[in-house]
């Protein structure tokens, strides 16, 4: 019997579950970090560096969740401001650059709401992101590793394929959210939950994503060795599937990929379904 | 034919369907304005006459897409796309089939944006216009595809393109779908503008979440109207998260130009002629031709 995605975000709620900082030692050999957006500063939220995965050098970019209050607060519990998205594009370009492919790690409950944010642009950034990863000249490839949520998750999603922990989330808006906004009522987030179609499985038959890692026995939180080889293997069988793509065809299955998502009728007259 | 899409409806501005004077007496909106801004209230004739512009804060309140497009499109130019889209039910959401037929039945539209061609001053564009009475013109399927339908057909007409962006944010009820509209929509701007092709938004009352973090952000030119509400997260949104209440500017059109996120902010009255200009200086009109 699968899982219900409430059961799903209480595994990934987890507070051994591992983050980016975990895996990092354990899916690559060297890890750079890099810092900074060039323009106003530098955010914890957002990740970013050279790694070499089994000799070939990447571009790792991740939202960062804290295993402690310490952290978390260093990391903003992983909502992004502008500047953290702006490092992540510089980067990108960085990668373009040097032929390096891309590998982005999402984890965040979304892009931070604050008067700072909204001065710097934090729509502004997020577009950004979105269109030019989507013409971005190297391979992306986006791993959902606990929760996606929103745009502040997207912005990092903009990829040519997509893959979920078996018991990651990605969604529209965190499932407290969503109750908020349509039921006006925040402690219907288990019911939310589970009829907002957020699981692995849900994405898959929707075509926003492509893969599912498994996770070991009960989750990841239980086997952090186990769950860092299940990405590895993932990373080093799909990136080559990528790498030998001519750029132009690169670019047009990317577009593609996003361009048929998406359902309406076109029928005269038709009431809606 | 255009007209004929909006013939069950009377436009109208105010929510309540009351106004509550200072009087403590209740005034049928039809009759009177009160701007949500400054508090004045004032004669719906008065106001209409004046393009409904507050007169005395200048706020620009929200148009219907109808009433937009009659203002910036030469007369008898506009051609409407995709005019039979409709929205269906992607996530199975309960409740929100009969949502959509009672915003249908309530506005007169099929959906929250109107997309087409027209001419401004003579200048051939490509215009989507999105209309706040449906559902706060929330981003969904409908919206996301003609939006993107909208960039590839000027892209192949090489069309610049205009979008009077409004927008409550990306419809929940289509769930992650939705979300995905905003990569689809930014991917279909990045194609139109790598053909050397201009875009230019506007940005009206008001203009939030997904949207802004999409296809609002991403002009070459990017207009406001004086005073609307511009910003990504909503405001009480962030009241929440920094427990304090933000001052009266905070998110509004002057906001976004002080912080360098608007090119200019430009009044309804000189929207066609600024667009018009827009337009010409990106023109073959204006080209070298050494």
């Amino acid at each position: 019997m699968a899982k219900t995605a409430w059961e799903r975000m209480q595994i990934v709620r987890e507070k051994n579950r591992p983050t980016i900082r975990d895996y990092i030692p354990l899916i690559f050999d060297e890890f750079v970090e890099l810092h900074g957006d060039r323009g106003y500063g530098d955010d914890g939220a957002i990740l970013g560096g050279i790694a070499t995965i089994k000799g070939m050098a990447v571009t790792v970019l991740a939202h960062v969740k804290g295993r402690d209050l310490k952290e978390n607060q260093a990391s903003n519990f992983a909502m992004p401001h502008p500047e953290g998205y702006r490092k992540a594009l510089r980067l990108a370009h960085q990668a373009e650059k040097f032929h390096r492919p891309v590998i982005c790690f999402i984890d965040t409950p979304g892009a931070y709401c604050g008067i700072g944010a909204e001065e710097r642009g934090q729509g502004e950034a997020i577009a950004r992101n979105m269109m030019e990863f989507m013409s971005l000249k190297t391979p992306v490839i986006s791993i959902v590793l606990g929760e996606g949520g929103s745009g502040g998750a997207l912005a990092l999603g903009v990829c040519d394929e997509l893959a979920m922990m078996e018991n990651a989330l990605y969604s529209i808006i965190s499932p407290r959210g969503f109750a908020e906004i349509l039921w006006r009522d925040a402690s219907r987030e288990q019911e939310a939950a589970n009829v907002m179609r957020i699981t692995a499985e849900d994405l898959v038959n929707f075509g926003v994503a492509e893969a599912i890692i498994p996770e070991p026995q009960g989750g990841a939180h239980l086997d952090h060795d186990k769950a860092a080889d299940a990405i590895s293997a993932y990373i080093l069988k799909t990136i080559p599937k990528y790498m030998q793509n001519p750029i132009a065809k690169l670019l047009q299955n990317r577009y593609d990929k996003f361009r048929k998502i998406g359902k309406f009728t076109e029928q005269k007259g038709a009431n809606p379904v | 034919m255009l007209q004929d899409l909006f013939s069950k409806v009377k436009s109208r501005v105010s929510v309540d369907k009351h106004i509550q004077a200072k009087s403590g007496v209740n005034i049928p909106s039809d009759l009177m304005f009160k701007c949500p801004r400054c508090g004045k209230v004032e004669f719906m004739d008065a106001f209409q006459m004046h393009n409904k512009v507050c007169s005395n804060c200048g706020y620009h309140a929200r148009l219907t897409a109808a009433e937009r497009i009659e203002e910036i499109a030469d007369n008898f130019t506009f051609t409407e796309y995709d005019k039979h889209m409709k929205s269906v039910n992607p996530i199975d959401f309960e409740g929100y089939p009969d949502k959509i037929l009672q915003q249908r039945r309530r506005t007169g539209l099929r959906e929250a944006v109107i997309t087409g061609e027209c001419q401004i001053m003579g200048h051939p564009c490509a215009l989507g216009v999105m209309d706040a009475r449906f559902m706060m013109a929330s981003m969904g399927s409908v919206v996301g595809e003609k939006i993107t339908r909208l960039f590839e057909r000027a892209e192949e007409k090489n069309f610049p393109v205009i979008i009077f962006a409004a927008s409550g944010g990306a419809r929940m009820q289509e769930g992650i779908i939705s979300l995905m509209q905003m990569a689809k929509t930014s991917g279909a701007i990045g194609r139109h503008s790598q053909k050397g092709l201009l875009y230019i938004t506007v940005l009206t009352d008001p203009t939030t979440g997904g949207v802004t973090a999409s296809f609002a952000s991403l002009g070459d030119i990017i207009i406001a109207e004086p005073k609307v509400m511009i910003g990504f997260a909503g405001r009480r949104v962030i009241e929440g998260t920094i427990k304090q209440r933000l001052p009266d500017d905070f998110q509004s059109a002057e906001f976004a130009l002080q912080h360098g996120f608007v090119d200019m902010i430009v009044e309804r009255r000189d929207m066609r002629k600024t667009l018009a200009q827009l337009l010409r200086l990106h023109s073959g009109e204006v080209a070298y031709h050494g």
